[in-house]
């Protein structure tokens, strides 16, 4: 219990991940944006499961649904849902190599994504475009930067 | 420290009982609209994120003008004084129309129109969701700022504000696709409803029998109707009509004439606040807030 005071390293990791993904855009790279929350989650899933697991995800998913104005559900579903996917996976996914979790966290940015399709087509009858499917690619490419940067943070602040 | 007994609930429990709440949150705010008031504290409580991701662009668009040449201002200066010179051309002989418009109406025993107030916000924020199209202004309740209230750019109307906070609130763009308007095609008069594409740049009208007269390039105005948008505002022009005999309805597309995927500032009317009490120009008191709501 003597690590306790250290959790405010994910605590911040979060919240700048939210920001980043609220932030206004040109509305040309708008569609590029990739899920930082989803892949914040999804290190600290991977890393700690047992701190970061579906509770946080649904809270980062109200606090999303709240920010984007969307109906209060649709991404603490679809957060909670593809972060479950990681916590129940985290030993084997922890021993393939970055690029290996890259499509990992492809497969479930796309997942995400469809969730959230799926979710909003149920309410609205909204169409499906392919360019909703960018942010799985950018997330990929994303990927190894942020591993090798919350992992450095991680073990400097010995986040446990 | 990593017990089994300090875990908790499983995690395929834990994710039932998120799934579970996720799809009763959804069914009681989007089905029941059950968070109408909550979401006013909801909002509030995460709009220091809101100002936090709004702080670089603020930065930059600050630093622009300050590092703005003399060139550019003087260039600016001369366009906006030529403006200005044709405006107030305009607005002379408007005024004096509106006088005459005032008196024929009087003499129709028609309400003559009063003047609306209105206010200046910016765009905080734009939504990157795409399903649906929302932008966040910097006036909110505090502003006086109301539920379904209109909203404006220099070129037509922009939409309706759908969630109010504290010190911003959250707008629907017409183009959305759970949004509708009713529009009066200018040249016969005639009403339509314009709803929302989903994509910036395009309107349907919907429900537009074969038969009627509606061309490209007719221009449409709010009718009023509905009584949500104050008449008479531009809303968009035809850009295509599709008479294909075996669909039931013509397929008429519509270009919205705001600049909606270029807004920076934004025009809000309070139309209702006149008929309530007469020369009322101060801020209005919370309680409109409730009162005009569909």
């Amino acid at each position: 219990m003597i690590v306790k005071t250290r959790h405010y390293a994910i605590f911040f990791s979060i919240i700048i991940a939210l920001v980043l993904q609220i932030m206004p855009l040109p509305i040309q790279v708008d569609m590029y944006r990739p899920d930082w929350v989803l892949i914040v989650l999804a290190y600290w899933a991977m890393a700690l499961p047992h701190r970061v697991n579906v509770g946080i995800a649904f809270l980062c998913g109200i606090a999303l649904d709240i920010l984007l104005g969307t109906a209060l559900g649709i991404h603490s579903l679809a957060l909670s849902v593809s972060v479950y996917v990681l916590a129940a996976n985290y030993q084997r996914l922890r021993n393939y190599s970055v690029w290996q979790q890259a499509i990992i966290i492809g497969l479930l940015s796309a997942l995400y994504h469809l969730v959230v399709f799926w979710l909003q087509h149920l309410l609205t009858d909204v169409y499906f475009q392919f360019a909703y499917l960018w942010p799985v690619l950018t997330s990929m490419v994303l990927w190894p930067w942020i591993f090798w940067i919350l992992r450095k943070a991680r073990r400097q602040l010995r986040v446990t | 420290m990593d017990t089994i007994f300090t875990r908790g609930p499983s995690l395929n429990n834990r994710l039932a009982l998120a799934v579970a709440l996720s799809v009763l949150l959804i069914f009681v705010d989007h089905k029941l609209d059950g968070f109408k008031s909550t979401r006013v504290y909801l909002n509030s409580f995460m709009s220091p994120l809101q100002y936090l991701a709004n702080l670089p662009s603020v930065l930059l668009s600050e630093s622009a003008e300050r590092l703005t040449s003399q060139q550019h201002l003087i260039e600016e200066n001369k366009r906006l004084t030529n403006q200005v010179v044709k405006m107030s051309e305009r607005l002379q002989r408007f005024e004096i129309l509106e006088s005459e418009n005032a008196q024929l109406r009087q003499l129709l025993d028609a309400p003559v129109r009063p003047q609306v107030r209105r206010m200046v916000g910016e765009l905080m924020a734009v939504d990157n969701n795409p399903f649906s199209q929302q932008v966040v202004i910097n006036k909110g309740a505090i502003d006086g700022v109301y539920m379904s209230q209109s909203v404006l750019d220099d070129r037509g109307i922009v939409g309706q504000v759908m969630e109010v906070g504290t010190t911003n609130s959250r707008v629907l763009l017409i183009s959305d696709l759970t949004h509708a308007i009713p529009v009066r095609s200018v040249r016969n008069n005639i009403r339509f409803i314009a709803a929302g594409s989903g994509s910036l740049d395009e309107l349907f009208l919907e429900h537009v029998p074969h038969s009627v007269d509606v061309r490209e390039g007719d221009l449409l105005m709010s009718s009023g109707l509905g009584k949500v948008f104050p008449e008479g505002y531009p809303v968009a022009r035809v850009t295509e009509v599709v008479r294909d005999e075996s669909r039931p309805f013509a397929r008429v597309k519509a270009r919205p004439l705001a600049r909606l995927n270029r807004l920076r500032y934004m025009l809000l009317l309070w139309p209702h606040e006149n008929e309530s009490k007469s020369e009322n120009t101060t801020a209005p008191v919370s309680d409109t807030a409730q009162e005009d709501s569909p």
